[in-house]
Parts: C-alpha cells; sequence; structure tokens
C-alpha cells in the first residue's frame, strides 16, 4: 500500500470510528485500535498511540459543549484526576513491557466487556442521595439543572470511586482508549453521582488522564506521525459531526448493532492475539 | 469569578488550541503526502523512530525545519497540551477564588503530568 492510499484509508476508518463512538458514547479508540491492526496489520503499539491521541482531540475539542450544559463537576472530576493520571502512568510503563500479542489479548476482553456495556444500555442509577463525612469535606456536592429547576446531589464512597479510577487510568494508558465507560460505572455507580454529572465530568476526565500517557507513549515511539495524522484528524472530524446529529439518531438500534461489531472484534482480536498473527 | 464562568472561559480555549493543533497537523500532513505519496508503507514491525520524533527539543528543532513528519509531531504536542492547560487553568482559577483545597489538588495533577512529558526530553 502506498503512504497516499494508506492516508485514505485510515482517515476514513477513523472518521466512521469517531462518528460511532460518538454517538454511542464509547468513544472512538475502542473501533480505531482493532480496525488498523486488523484490517491493516498495523503493529498494535502504533494503534494504541494514535489512537491515544485522537482521545485527548475529542475530550478538549468536546470541552466547551459540555461545560455549556452546565453539568459536569470541575471539583470532583480534578480530584479523581489524581487516580486517573497515576493509573495512566503505571498502563504507559506496561504497555511498554508487555508484547504485542498480550496487548492484543487484554484488549478483546475489555472489548467484550465494552459490547455488553453497549448492548445492555446505560441507565441513570437511583435518586441523589447526601453526602457522607469524606465528601462533604471535599466539598463535592453540587447541583444540576432538571427541568429549569436546580436540583442538588450528594457523593459517597470516594475511596471505592477513587480506586475505580485508578483502574480506569491503567486500562487508558495500557491500551490508548478513553476508558470513559469504566469512570462513569466509577461515579454513577459506585459515588452514587447523578448519571448526566458523571458523563459529563468523564469527558472532563478522559483528556487529561490520556495526556499523563502521552508523554511516555511519545518517548517509546508509539506515536508515530504517518500513523497518528490520519487517525486524529479522521477521529476528531466523524466526533464533531457526529455530537451534531446525535439528537436525531435512532441511539438504541445503533447501540445494538455497535455491540455486535465490537464483540465479532473482540473475537477476531483474541484469536489473533493466541495464534501470534496480530 | 465563579465555576461556571470559568469553566466557559477554559472550554473555548480548548477549543481552540485542538483547532489549531488539527491545522498544523493538516499542514504536515499535506507536505508528508506531497513527497512522500508514493512510498510503500509497512507498520507491521514496531521499530521506535529517530529521537527527532520522540522527544520534545527534537520535535521542535524538526518542526522548525519545516519536515514534514516533524511538522504532524508539533501539532500532535499541541494536542498533548490542551488537557495540561486545562488543569494549569484550573488551578488558577481556584486560587483567585482562594480555594485552597483544589489549588493543591490541581497542582498535584499538574505535577503528575509534568512527570509523564519530562519523560519525553
Amino acid at each position: 500500500m502506498t503512504a497516499w492510499d494508506f492516508t485514505a484509508v485510515v482517515w476514513i476508518l477513523s472518521f466512521v470510528a469517531g462518528f460511532l463512538g460518538a454517538l454511542t458514547g464509547l468513544g472512538g479508540g475502542v473501533i480505531v485500535v482493532p480496525a488498523l491492526t486488523l484490517a491493516l496489520g498495523v503493529n498494535i503499539k502504533y494503534a494504541i498511540g494514535a489512537s491515544l491521541v485522537s482521545v485527548i482531540a475529542t475530550s478538549s475539542g468536546a470541552a466547551a459543549a459540555y461545560v455549556r450544559e452546565g453539568f459536569s463537576n470541575i471539583r470532583i472530576g480534578m480530584f479523581l484526576e489524581i487516580a486517573t493520571t497515576l493509573g495512566a502512568i503505571l498502563g504507559a510503563f506496561l504497555a511498554g513491557r508487555i508484547g504485542t500479542h498480550a496487548l492484543a489479548i487484554i484488549f478483546g476482553l475489555v472489548l467484550i466487556q465494552a459490547a455488553y456495556q453497549s448492548f445492555k444500555g446505560t441507565q441513570g442509577g437511583d435518586l441523589p442521595v447526601d453526602s457522607d463525612a469524606l465528601a462533604r469535606r471535599l466539598r463535592f456536592g453540587g447541583a444540576y439543572p432538571v427541568d429549569g429547576n436546580s436540583q442538588e446531589y450528594g457523593v459517597r464512597n470516594v475511596p471505592a470511586g477513587f480506586g475505580l479510577m485508578f483502574g480506569a487510568g491503567a486500562l487508558s494508558g495500557l491500551l490508548g482508549i478513553g476508558s470513559g465507560a469504566v469512570k462513569v460505572i466509577a461515579m454513577d455507580r459506585a459515588m452514587h453521582i447523578p448519571f448526566k454529572v458523571s458523563t459529563t465530568t468523564s469527558n472532563f476526565m478522559i483528556g487529561v488522564t490520556a495526556a499523563a500517557s502521552a508523554g511516555i507513549y511519545l518517548s517509546r515511539g508509539f506515536i508515530d506521525p504517518r500513523v497518528a495524522m490520519p487517525v486524529m484528524l479522521g477521529v476528531l472530524g466523524g466526533a464533531l459531526l457526529g455530537a451534531k446529529v446525535l439528537v436525531h439518531a435512532p441511539v438504541r438500534t445503533l447501540r445494538a448493532v455497535f455491540a455486535i461489531v465490537i464483540l465479532a472484534l473482540a473475537i477476531e482480536m483474541i484469536v489473533n492475539g493466541i495464534t501470534g498473527r496480530v | 469569578m465563579n465555576d461556571r464562568r470559568l469553566e466557559n472561559i477554559i472550554g473555548r480555549l480548548l477549543q481552540t488550541g485542538v483547532l489549531l493543533a488539527a491545522a498544523i497537523v493538516i499542514a504536515g500532513g499535506a507536505f508528508y503526502l506531497i513527497q512522500h505519496h508514493s512510498d510503500r508503507t509497512d507498520y507491521r514491525a514496531f521499530v521506535p523512530g529517530s529521537q527527532d520524533l520522540r522527544t520534545l527539543p527534537g520535535i521542535v528543532r524538526s518542526a522548525a525545519h519545516f519536515h514534514s513528519e516533524g511538522l504532524i509531531q508539533f501539532g500532535l504536542l499541541l494536542l498533548i497540551a490542551t488537557p495540561v492547560a486545562r488543569v494549569a487553568m484550573a488551578m488558577v482559577g481556584f486560587a483567585l477564588e482562594r480555594d485552597r483545597l483544589y489549588t493543591v489538588v490541581s497542582l498535584i495533577v499538574l505535577l503528575i503530568l509534568a512527570f509523564s512529558l519530562v519523560r519525553a526530553t
């Protein structure tokens, strides 16, 4: 394949991945990495390096839109970023030590979890709760708009959420993905933060988490400009378009289709990892 | 200055940073395709590239000489800097609000990010 063909094919693939990732809320990384490795034979280390860069682009690019909605909680986000960035550094170090085949197998397992979550759909947790002692000391509580009124909420189980966030960061650094789904689980399920606040705060955290592993990726040579250029531009373009049409999209059907696609990619990643072809 | 206004300003600055980074990557990509469009590509084997594309001083030097791959890498570096700037601006905002706890929390995150980026110098 010539450089011109490679750039064009990767750009189109990445655009579709970014578009679907924005519509389903799972991000572009989970499709871009298997697409590059399975369809184009790109080494998984270049693929996760390019994916990580595109994760930062979508997170920072969408920041203004998310802030306008008024849901995100900057204090919770900043505090939990201590956990995600430390995890990301650990994950990025591991990515340099683990072999290519093992990385492919781990990626496949994470994809199966993503497929399951996409199929099941994500719904809001319980009603708002009162903050516990630690969350009160950290001034985590806040309010968000519901039907024109301001709904107050509290936060609980900070240590459990902090631990899960460390895991989310490690996964992000190891596989070059945003791992937004794990971040939402940590906030929504473990800490009882309202779903909308969890998802928008998670977007705020994804870029910072990815930046923590980016320096290590760069120094190890994971970020190859010839691969990262079309991936970053494609995913960013697709994500911006996806955010625009999100309101009119048949999200439920899309999620089901998406789940099947990811599951197929997951199985192929694992099989290729085991047989040593990736 | 309240949290909301602060976040609004930060959000806009980030968007500008991303667009600027994308513009530089597009420029570098155009140079690259003009010079190398019919090169054979093979990314099957992982070979860490030259130091010029893996370290901050190397990337800046290479971009200043208008090397296509150096320009792309410089754009990506700018992109990586946007979330770091987000944390730095939030820290300044917390300091202006005299919120000591969250100024320190932001500083810790900033130091962790710096640790990672220093690896690439």
